[in-house]
C-alpha cells in the first residue's frame, strides 16, 4: 500500500479538479478545506477498479470533517455544524 | 406487491433479468440455488440486526467502546455473520446528532440493516442531506436543537455507517431484548429516535 | 455538464422528501443477488457504478433504482465478454415467446 500522508486533525484541502472517470470525491467537497477525523485504512483505488483494473496499490482512505458554514455560503444552521467525507489521499494535499 | 395469479407482460428490465439470469446459469457462472440462497439470506436480514447491536451497547459500556473504535471488530465478537461490511459507528450525545446519506448512489449497511427504502436513495434525500440537514430532519419530524451539533456523515467510500442513537430515558434496567424493540431503522440512521417507552 | 455527472449530486436543490417505502419485488431481489454473486467472475461494484453513471440522465431519472442496477450488470458482463449482445437478443426474444411472469 502506499503510505499513509495524514494523520487525524491534520488540515487538508480536497483538490480543485474535475476529470472525467469514475470518481468518490463529491462535487461540493473539491477545493474544500477539512480536518482529518481518522484513517479509515487502505483501499484498491475505485477510480480504477471501475476501469477494470486492480486498482493496486491500495491507497489510504481518510474521514474528513469540514465545517458546513464553509462549505455552503448560505448555510442555515448551527456553526459548528459538521459534514464528515471519505476520502482518497491522492484527492488530499496539506492546508 | 405480491403476484395475484394474473398474467402480466414483463417490463424490459424484467425481461433482462429473467435474460440474464438464464444465459448466466447456462454458462455455469452461477446457479438458481445459488441466486435463490442468496434472496433468502437478504431478506434475513432485517434492522433487528442492527438493533442489538445498539442494545447490547447500551447495555454494555465496553461493548460501545470496542464499537465506536473499530465497529466490524466489534460486530464480530457479538458474533453477527457481516461479510465484506467495514462498519464505522456514530454515537449520538446531547451535544451531537449523526445522520448519515449516500449523495453518490446509496451505500447503506445493509448487512445490518436490510435493503435501504426508496427515499434514502431519492434525488431530494441525497441532494438536500448535505446541505440543509436541519430542514430534511424538520420533514421526518425531527427537530434537532441550535446547540447541537449536527454531523451528516456522507458515505462515499467503502465505509459504511451506523448512528447509535441515545438511549430512551426511562428504561432503566430493561433487557437487552426489551430496548432493542425500542431501536428503529430509522434511528440508526439518524433521521429519528428511538421509540420512547410507553406509559 | 460533462464536469459535474449526473448522479454527483449532493448540494444541489431538491424538492421535499417523499418518504417512500416499497416493499421489494422478487426480480429485484434476484438483481441484488446476481450483483453480489457476480462478484466471484470479476464484476465489482465499482464496475457497476460507472456503468449507472454512464447512463443517460433522462434514463437515470427515469429508471427505478433495479431498473438502473439490471442494465448496469448487464453492461459490465458483455464489457467482460461474459455475455454477447447477441445471445441477450435471442435469449430475450425466447423469453418473451415464452409468456413469462
Amino acid at each position: 500500500m502506499v503510505p499513509a500522508r495524514f494523520k487525524a486533525g491534520d488540515r487538508v484541502r480536497v483538490l480543485k479538479a474535475y476529470p472525467i472517470g469514475h470518481l468518490r470525491t463529491p462535487y461540493y467537497i473539491r477545493g474544500h478545506v477539512g480536518e482529518i477525523e481518522r484513517l479509515c485504512g487502505a483501499f484498491p483505488n475505485p477510480e480504477e477498479l471501475a476501469q477494470m483494473r486492480d486498482g493496486l496499490p491500495a491507497l489510504p482512505l481518510y474521514r474528513v470533517r469540514f465545517r458546513q458554514r464553509e462549505v455552503w455560503p448560505d448555510y442555515q444552521g448551527s456553526p459548528s455544524d459538521v459534514v464528515e467525507v471519505e476520502i482518497f489521499q491522492h484527492w488530499l494535499d496539506a492546508a | 406487491m405480491k403476484d395475484q395469479g394474473k398474467y402480466r407482460p414483463l417490463s424490459y428490465f424484467q425481461l433482462m433479468e429473467v435474460t440474464l439470469r438464464e444465459l448466466l446459469v447456462e454458462k455455469g457462472l452461477l446457479t438458481d440455488e445459488q441466486v435463490q440462497r442468496e434472496v433468502a439470506e437478504m431478506t434475513a436480514r432485517t434492522p433487528e440486526r442492527g438493533a442489538r447491536v445498539v442494545s447490547r451497547a447500551w447495555m454494555d459500556p465496553s461493548f460501545k467502546k470496542d464499537l465506536l473504535q473499530d465497529g466490524t471488530k466489534a460486530c464480530e465478537q457479538l458474533g453477527l455473520e457481516i461479510p465484506a461490511l467495514k462498519l464505522v459507528v456514530v454515537e449520538n450525545t446531547p451535544q451531537v446528532h449523526n445522520a448519515i446519506v449516500c449523495t453518490l448512489c446509496s451505500c447503506y449497511p445493509r448487512v445490518l440493516l436490510g435493503l435501504p427504502p426508496d427515499w434514502y436513495k431519492s434525488r431530494n434525500y441525497r441532494s438536500r442531506m448535505v446541505r440543509e440537514p436541519r430542514a430534511v430532519l424538520a420533514e421526518f419530524g425531527l427537530m434537532i436543537d441550535e446547540k447541537t451539533q449536527i454531523r451528516v456523515h456522507d458515505s462515499t467510500a467503502d465505509m459504511r455507517y451506523l448512528v447509535l442513537p441515545m438511549r430512551p430515558a426511562g428504561t432503566d434496567g430493561w433487557s437487552e431484548e426489551r430496548l432493542a424493540a425500542l431501536v428503529t431503522r430509522d434511528s440508526m440512521i439518524g433521521v429519528a429516535v428511538p421509540r420512547a417507552p410507553r406509559a | 455538464m460533462i464536469e459535474r455527472s449526473h448522479h454527483d449530486m449532493g448540494g444541489l436543490p431538491g424538492g421535499k422528501v417523499e418518504r417512500t417505502e416499497h416493499e421489494y419485488a422478487d426480480w429485484e431481489r434476484r438483481v441484488d443477488a446476481m450483483s453480489w454473486l457476480m462478484r466471484a467472475h470479476g464484476i465489482t461494484v465499482d464496475e457497476r457504478r460507472r456503468h449507472i453513471e454512464q447512463l443517460p440522465p433522462d434514463d437515470y431519472e427515469r429508471m427505478t433504482y433495479y431498473e438502473r442496477w439490471i442494465v448496469s450488470l448487464a453492461q459490465a458482463a458483455l464489457q467482460r465478454g461474459l455475455i454477447t449482445s447477441e445471445e441477450l437478443a435471442r435469449k430475450m426474444v425466447e423469453v418473451e415467446s415464452r409468456g413469462s411472469r
